[in-house]
């Protein structure tokens, strides 16, 4: 409990420090999750010492990695799945855990539409996300949302396999992680 | 299919009351007036003359061939004239002289277009041509032009268009421009999406914006001077304003709110656009002398790609407050949204007013039509009558109308391969694929040039 508190703190405190009248946002990493099935992978950089099981916890390779950064969405739906629902269930659990933590959620979609359509469609999945993690109890300030449309898929492939993993809503953290 | 086209030539007529009123008018005092039908045209073009632009002086000779042979690419790409082979022409008529109009009956020539050019001693060329209905031997137009002679291919354009006009009864598009995006690379974050602006007939391109900035969806103001366009600049979508005479581009909408799918009114003085409120998309209106912005939609469904009718009174807009994506039309205000669009099983997008008539060019998919092509561009009237779709493929998008309201370009994809920009008459008749440098999409069609 103890530990608990000074963590809260910690990043109460850093949330103050970095917290200027106007938040500058990072530039976004670049996109380049998995498809849903495979493990992330792993960092492989030489660590000097002995690296602990795993990413660290509360950093982005750890929401990445033990969380899982996307859902994803039927065609021309943005209705959660069960699945979606249980990954948006870690997630929201893990940013509990790091209440210092801020999203941009992106909705995204395969190619198969209109360019217009599909920015709205990815703004809704984008909100669907987004209004699920509310439920559960993030506060909705830390939360914010985009839409890329079709414009940044994860497989520029016209298959049914690239377009399952394209039609998503991906959780970027933007500021709060451990690094 | 004949019913349609009826239909088609019916609203058609309406609308050129005047013109056809002229055209009988006329036709009452010469017997045999020529006239290519806008209907029938396509199977039985009219076959015309245009003679080699005669060149006074050597400067004038080479712009003179140069003109003649972008007006005979564009009466041909009309679908409407099949230009005859120059070399079969047996006589060189002159400006101001009636022509041997036996020996371009010889050749089936039902229009001659002679003309010539000369330069003028303060740098400008002269040129002047005439149009002649050969079977009625009655002269149509006679015209001149004065202008710096980098300026030629415009002279051409325009003297395709006045060409066209005289000859359908409907005006004519040459003097126009196209900006699309140029797409380059892997889609994605990384890759290039220019915005690119090119005469009608491919001639000129020109980038105007640059390789590290993604750009989408341009349309152009009714006064030329600007396109509105959608920029995911900053990892945002929204939308901004850039001014071809400044080359200035300005973000429209501050804040983070994602905005999209921009369109300027019929005067140029408002611009229609979507405005994501956290999931709920909803039509927004900005006045661009005030910066002022109205929220024109108030439903918890998808409101997107307004087009404003011609006269600004209505706009039609896409929305899935059905459960599916439909047509509706509203009030510019935004009341009274009626649905139009009802074809069981089909969705649809991308509408976009006719420029000059109650006609509504879309996108729609999931009734595939009889080639199998999931996506297909069509055409229905503003009350939803008359709906038929005229091209097909793996993916249409952005329809964008010729300022005459005859002519159709859109983007058109196959599986895995690159998008080109396709034109094709209201009737589906004549598609003709439009030649880019590289992957194109979003095609969006000028005024007439001022």
């Amino acid at each position: 409990m103890r530990q608990l508190i000074v963590t809260v703190l910690i990043a109460a405190g850093l949330a103050a420090c970095a917290s200027p009248p106007e938040p500058a946002r990072p530039p976004l990493p670049t996109v380049e999750a998995p498809a849903p099935a495979a493990p992330a992978p792993r960092p492989t950089a030489p660590a000097p010492t002995p690296a602990p099981q795993g990413p660290v916890p509360g950093s982005v390779q750890d929401f990445q990695a033990s969380v899982g950064d996307r859902v994803f969405f039927d065609y021309d739906s943005f209705s959660l799945t069960a699945q979606s629902r249980t990954t948006l269930e870690r997630q929201a659990a893990w940013m509990q855990r790091y209440p210092a933590v801020r999203v941009l959620i992106a909705g995204n979609c395969d190619e198969r539409g209109t360019r217009e359509y599909n920015f709205a469609l990815g703004a809704r999945r984008a909100a669907a996300a987004r209004d699920y993690l509310v439920s559960l109890g993030v506060p909705a300030a830390r939360i914010e949302t985009v839409s890329y449309g079709k414009e940044r898929p994860i497989d520029p492939r016209a298959t049914e396999e690239a377009w399952s993993v394209n039609r998503n809503a991906h959780t970027q953290i933007v500021s709060g992680a451990v690094s | 299919m004949v019913t349609a086209m009826m239909s088609v030539l019916i609203s058609w007529l309406s609308r050129l009351g005047l013109a056809l009123a002229l055209v009988l008018g006329l036709s009452a005092a010469a017997a045999a007036q020529v006239r290519a039908s806008v209907e029938q045209g396509f199977f039985n073009p009219m076959p015309i003359a245009v003679a080699g632009f005669e060149g006074l002086d050597p400067a004038a000779d080479q712009i003179g061939a140069e003109i003649a042979g972008v007006i005979r690419a564009n009466l041909e790409r009309s679908g409407l004239f099949r230009p005859l082979d120059p070399a079969s022409f047996i006589r060189r008529e002159t400006i101001g002289v009636p022509p041997a109009f036996p020996d371009w009956r010889v050749l089936r020539a039902e229009a001659l277009l002679i003309g010539e050019a000369q330069s003028l001693s303060d740098g400008r060329v002269r040129v002047r041509f005439e149009l002649y209905d050969v079977l009625g031997e009655e002269r149509l137009i006679a015209f001149q032009y004065a202008t710096l002679p980098d300026n030629w291919r415009r002279i051409a354009h325009r003297i395709a268009d006045q060409a066209y006009e005289r000859l359908t009864g409907v005006s004519g598009y040459f003097d126009t421009r196209i900006v699309f995006v140029a797409e380059s690379g892997a889609a994605g974050a990384g890759r290039s999406s220019r915005l690119m602006i090119m005469d009608q007939d491919g001639a000129n391109p020109a980038f105007i914006t640059p390789a590290s900035f993604q750009a989408f969806t341009p349309r152009f103001s009714p006064t030329m001077q600007q396109i509105t366009f959608l920029s995911l600049e900053s990892d945002r979508p929204r939308v901004y304003l850039y001014n071809l005479e400044t080359n200035r581009r300005e973000l429209l909408v501050d804040g983070s709110a994602m905005t999209f799918a921009p369109r300027f009114s019929p005067d140029g003085g408002a611009i229609l656009y979507a405005q994501d409120f956290g999931g709920n998309i909803e039509i927004m209106r900005m006045d661009l002398r005030t910066r002022q912005t109205t929220r024109l939609t108030n439903h918890p469904a998808i409101d997107t790609s307004p087009s404003f009718s011609p006269d600004g009174t209505r706009i039609v807009f896409s929305s899935d407050r059905s459960g599916s994506s439909q047509l509706y039309v509203m009030g510019a205000d935004g009341s009274g949204a009626q649905r139009i669009s009802f074809t069981q099983g089909a969705r649809y997008d991308a509408p976009v007013w006719s420029p000059a008539d109650d006609v509504i060019a879309f996108i729609r998919q999931g009734a595939a039509n009889a080639s199998g092509e999931p996506f297909q561009l069509g055409v229905m009237n503003a009350d939803g009558s008359d709906e038929r779709t005229i091209a097909g493929a793996y993916l249409t998008d952005n329809p964008t109308w010729a300022p005459n309201g005859r002519v159709i370009m859109f983007a058109r994809e196959t599986r895995g391969g690159p998008s080109q920009l396709w034109s094709i008459d209201i009737t589906g008749r004549n598609l003709r694929q439009m030649r880019t440098q590289t992957s194109a999409v979003d095609p969006a069609w000028s005024p007439l040039l001022p």
